[in-house]
């Protein structure tokens, strides 16, 4: 058994900074790679490119970032553990190794951890009795189940830990939690039981401080943000694991960013319910247990984490359509800007209105004024320039359409000293509405293929 | 005396849904028993009148100096449904560090 590993974040969700996963792979030791791609309606995305063309369905980046850092992941043993399959883990590995076989390397093992997609299986799913009532709302599946984009249970730290045993390099999963990519290489290489509630709850703790990269280095930092050193060059997290469940968060030398019990603190209030119940698939952590403490320069232990018995079910990812929207924005300067923007938006609903168009919302907002703040923003003594943002949503998507028709016309038969209408008319998005529920955990089994070439 | 949260706390905000959650940190511990006092969930609903339509949930934190606060129904039906410029309340943290509350103690 080792006496500690390295395990560093390299994405915090689909987008993020491109150069980060090769610096944390090239800039210091480390053990495991994870990265984080999924978010709430992502899923529903994926799900969308996988329907046009049955190859498709994951995140494209992940490939072009595991053909960057392959080979130094190779040469210094480094393993990887990333959602970025979506909903197609095998598409994805299948793209990974076509990369592979290209440069010649022999020997490379992944996983594909799969079963999570239930979209297929809804039916069968419900005449079993299993009713998918909305879990923030109480709402009957019933509204939206002819709806539904796609389904997926968040499946945790097992399949991963299996995948890792049986030895993958590269371990590609579909809807797993974001916290389980960073505590499966704690359980695989410690050797914890499943029922030490304790140090899994330390590995969630230390999961949800790495999901989300550079948030927990000084990224976003509230206070104090001015003294942030580098954030250009800002190193992403790397919790240093210990076999008792104990972890010192950290970033490699010579980064940019911070690392200090504000900044940890911080990440670790992000998007948190009751801290006293954050469930998670492998047990209950208890927020208000962990300890911080300052034990270097950036360099921060997080120790005393209580954790609790997980509960019989998985949650449940469901995302359906549900109408169309637009936004477009133009700006207006001085002298009256404000009252100007006012003018363009009542000009504008008036022709919407003699339109006969029907929306379940438009919303009004004055960027650079109070979209943020709204009445807790005072008002300015002068204003120089306002952005006027208009949007709408209707489940008429001729209705949206013609809103984007009726945005320029406004430049030219509205108030004066207007501009900023560029790159054409907002067409209408998608709307994905987020259905969370829950499912029996004896209901449903992750599936782990591990192929080699 | 009056204090402004900005002078004595940090905060960090998300999203879950259409409920909104703010992490409001005390910057020195010392403070922590003061948040703890004055920044009751009426005082945050208050503070929030018509941005946050639904009620606010206050959560204690004393090993980190720190209250978490869920505002429900408070970015426009959330995620992809919100026509928000601030879908995912990525500011109401900041916005929270405008109140000022008005103490006994000396600070």
């Amino acid at each position: 058994m080792k006496n500690k590993i390295r395990i560093a974040s390299g994405q915090g969700f689909w987008g993020d900074l491109q150069t980060a996963p090769m610096d944390q792979v090239s800039k210091g030791p480390i053990d495991y790679l994870m990265m984080d791609f999924l978010a709430e309606v992502t899923m529903s995305i994926m799900q969308k490119q996988k329907r046009r063309n049955s190859e498709l369905g994951y995140a494209k980046d992940l490939v072009q970032i595991i053909e960057q850092i392959l080979p130094i992941c190779i040469e210094k043993n480094i393993k990887i553990i990333t959602n970025g399959g979506g909903a197609n883990p095998e598409g994805c590995r299948d793209a990974i190794f076509k990369c592979a076989n290209k440069k010649g390397y022999k020997n490379l093992k992944i996983a594909a951890v799969h079963g999570d997609d239930i979209l297929p299986n809804i039916d069968q799913l419900r005449k079993q009795g299993i009713p998918f009532t909305n879990l923030e709302n109480g709402a009957s599946f019933d509204s939206i189940g002819h709806k539904m984009l796609s389904a997926n249970v968040y499946f945790g730290a097992r399949p991963i830990v299996e995948a890792l045993k049986q030895g993958a390099q590269i371990v590609i999963t579909g809807r797993t939690t974001d916290t389980s990519l960073t505590y499966a290489p704690m359980i695989h290489e410690f050797g914890w039981s499943w029922e030490d509630w304790d140090k899994l709850a330390a590995g969630v703790v230390a999961g949800h401080i790495l999901e989300c990269g550079g948030q927990a280095t000084g990224g976003n930092f509230s206070a104090d943000w001015k003294s942030v050193p580098d954030l250009a060059h800002i190193g992403f997290p790397i919790a240093e694991a210990y076999p008792d469940g104990e972890f010192i968060v950290t970033k490699h030398e010579n980064t940019g960013g911070l690392v200090s019990v504000d900044t940890i603190t911080e990440q670790l209030m992000y998007e948190i319910g009751d801290p006293k119940n954050y469930i998670t698939p492998d047990c209950v952590a208890d927020f208000s247990s962990i300890k911080l403490e300052q034990v270097g320069n950036n360099r921060v232990r997080v120790f005393g984490v209580k954790g609790r018995p997980d509960t019989d079910t998985f949650k449940v990812s469901m995302a359906y359509a549900d109408g169309y929207t637009a936004v477009s924005t133009l700006t207006f300067t001085w002298p009256d800007a404000l009252e100007k923007a006012k003018k363009a938006d009542e000009i504008l609903r008036t022709r919407l209105a003699d339109l006969g168009l029907h929306f379940d919302e438009i919303r009004t907002e004055f960027l650079g004024l109070n979209s943020c703040h709204g009445h807790l923003a005072p008002m300015p003594d002068k204003i120089n320039e306002i952005v006027l943002r208009i949007g709408v949503r209707s489940h008429d998507h001729h209705a949206v359409e013609r809103f984007g028709k009726e945005i320029a016309p406004l430049i030219l038969t509205g108030p004066p000293s207007v501009t900023g209408f560029a790159g054409g008319r907002p067409k209408p998005s998608d709307v994905i509405a987020y259905w969370p529920s829950l499912i029996p955990k004896k209901d449903i089994n992750p599936i782990v293929t591990v192929t080699s070439i | 005396m009056k204090i402004k949260l900005e002078n004595i706390c940090h905060t960090r905000s998300g999203d879950k849904g259409d409920t909104a959650n703010i992490g409001l940190i005390a910057l020195k511990p010392e403070y922590y028993p003061i948040i703890k006092k004055y920044v009751t969930e009426e005082k945050v609903k208050k503070h929030f009148e018509g941005i946050c339509l639904g009620k606010v949930v206050r959560y204690e934190m004393p090993n980190l100096n720190a209250l978490n606060f869920l505002l429900h129904n408070s970015l426009g039906g959330g995620g992809t449904v919100s026509l928000m410029n601030d879908a995912q309340g990525k500011t109401l943290g900041s916005a929270l560090l405008r109140m000022e509350i008005e103490v006994e103690e000396q600070v």
